[in-house]
């Protein structure tokens, strides 16, 4: 079965309902139910036309739906029906539901689920399984999400940039459960540049590019992160992060700076070194500066003093670090790392337990609490 | 979101205000105390934010390895343990004071004389997944 086509079909399908007279809440259920009959059903018996299909079948399931709610007693539909053909879209149907289900109503955490599942075309299931929580409790999620919109006109335009930071949420935690949710993410992405004009969805989609190119590389076999500076760079995807060049450039060209296309340049410098020796720090150093203009973000500000180190020195990279919030999530980290190259192992291996202790995940717990063993048993020999 | 485990232990925390022993309060106390519990759970999985929720018995056996080809030593159970683990309620939820408020509710569950038994939850964050964009 065809699942890629059946999710790139959701939203299309969605719409046409929309348009048919079924409000949004009612369409993208039924959507869902037909989504789960076709994975029952299209196995053994696949449809000529699955576009035609999906539309017949959400409909019968609307109808129904909406039968039941009236009256009990008229449950009995004609399962025979003929497929209707779609009535032509003048307006896109996909680039509203972006805007609908990442409606800033919504908590981040309903806009990634109603954006996967409406958008996505996944099913609750496999969302609930991506974020590990149990069917009912996505279940529920969704349909709160649903109400809050409830009262939304779906033909209203929305603010790109809503749609991008939930775009950016579902890639950046996109290594879990049996769904790859960072696909998914670049799949949407990349659906959103082909209906928009936007250097900034650009920006985000070469980003994205760029970083899963390198995701072979991210993890030994056994889970354990390999940092940047020890991937093995033969294991990047070359394609990929041509790809994110390309897309990058593009967006460049147009010269309206934003936030993911500055993070892009930087991605997209790493992924022109060869040999992490040959990065070029000094311009990494320059696309922080422009990324902590334009978003006065302490994360970008932390990144930047790692990059300093790099360019100029520990000792420039610990100034630089010195004005920070040291509450700051992996500041401990980053100034254990400084300190290591400056030659203070002894102050670089209590950073790096502390750091270990207020890891985040598992895996940079690991990975912290490496280095603070590796730097103690170099102290003790 | 994040997960987090809201802890409950029978010793260990301090005591609670209400510090009745459950065996003393009215069989109608024991039935409320359950379904406020249970109704706690279910409006958790209304707002999306349930995880999973697990009692467990008071038994207990501490097992260790014994070294290679020997059966492991076991121990206990013991009369008295100094921190006893009753169960716990697993919440997704969008923020760290989210997660106290919940406790905070969950620890108003009704015991001896229909009052709130104010009794300590330990609140727990579990580990994120590691993002995947880290410069």
């Amino acid at each position: 079965m065809d699942e890629a086509l059946l999710r790139a079909l959701t939203p299309t399908v969605i719409g046409i309902l929309v348009r048919r007279g079924a409000d949004f809440a009612a369409a993208e259920d039924a959507v869902q139910d037909a989504l789960v009959e076709a994975v029952r059903v299209w196995p053994d018996d696949p449809p000529r036309d699955p576009k035609a299909w999906l539309v017949t079948v959400a409909w019968r399931k609307f109808l129904d739906a909406a039968r039941s709610d009236t009256s009990r007693q008229h449950r009995e539909v004609r399962v025979d029906d003929e497929p209707v053909p779609g009535p032509s879209v003048a307006v896109d149907d996909t680039l509203q539901l972006y805007f609908l289900c990442a409606h800033p109503s919504l908590t981040p955490a309903s806009a990634v689920a109603l954006t996967l599942r409406a958008v996505g075309g996944l099913t609750t299931k496999q969302i609930a399984q991506a974020y590990l929580v149990p069917e009912a409790t996505m279940a529920q999620r969704i349909s709160r999400a649903k109400r809050t919109v409830s009262g939304v006109r779906f033909n209203q335009p929305g603010d790109v940039a809503t749609v991008l930071r939930v775009l950016y949420l579902v890639f950046n935690e996109g290594y879990s459960g049996d769904v790859d949710l960072a696909g998914e993410a670049i799949r949407l992405t990349r659906q959103l540049a082909a209906k928009t004009n936007h250097e900034e969805v650009a920006g985000l989609l070469a980003l994205m590019l760029l970083h899963h190119a390198r995701r072979p590389a991210r993890t030994r076999p056994d889970g354990r992160l390999v940092p940047l500076a020890e991937q093995d760079r033969s294991l990047w995807n070359t394609r990929l992060i041509a790809e994110g060049v390309d897309v990058l450039q593009a967006a460049l060209t147009r010269d309206r700076l934003g936030e993911f296309q500055a993070q892009a340049a930087i991605a997209a410098l790493h992924a022109d070194a060869r040999t992490a020796e040959e990065t070029d720090w000094v311009q990494i150093v320059e696309w922080y500066d422009e990324l902590v203009r334009l978003t006065d973000s302490p994360v970008a500000r932390l990144n930047r003093a790692v990059a300093v180190g790099e360019a100029d020195g520990p000792r420039a990279g610990l100034a630089a670090l010195a004005g920070l919030d040291p509450a700051l999530p992996r500041h401990t980290a980053v100034a254990a790392y400084l300190h290591e190259r400056d030659g203070d192992p002894v102050t670089a291996a209590r950073l790096y337990a502390e750091a270990a202790r207020s890891a985040p995940n598992l895996p940079e717990r690991d990975h912290l609490t490496r280095q603070a063993a590796r730097l103690n048993a170099q102290l003790r020999s | 979101m994040a997960k987090y485990l809201l802890l409950k232990h029978y010793r260990g925390a301090p005591a609670s205000v209400n510090d009745v022993p459950m065996e003393q309060w009215t069989p109608d106390e024991v039935s409320a105390h359950v379904q406020y519990m249970r109704d706690f759970a279910a409006r958790l999985e209304g707002t999306g934010e349930f995880v999973d929720s697990q009692a467990l018995s008071p038994e207990g056996t501490f097992v260790r390895y014994d070294g290679e080809g020997r059966p492991p030593v076991t121990d206990g159970p013991f009369a008295e343990t100094k921190d006893l683990i009753a169960g716990w309620m697993v919440i997704d939820v969008e923020t760290h004071e989210r997660a106290l408020e919940l406790a905070g509710e969950l620890s108003a569950a009704p015991g001896a004389g229909g009052k709130p038994i104010h009794e300590w939850l330990e609140v727990r964050p579990f580990y994120g997944v590691p993002s995947t964009i880290t410069e």
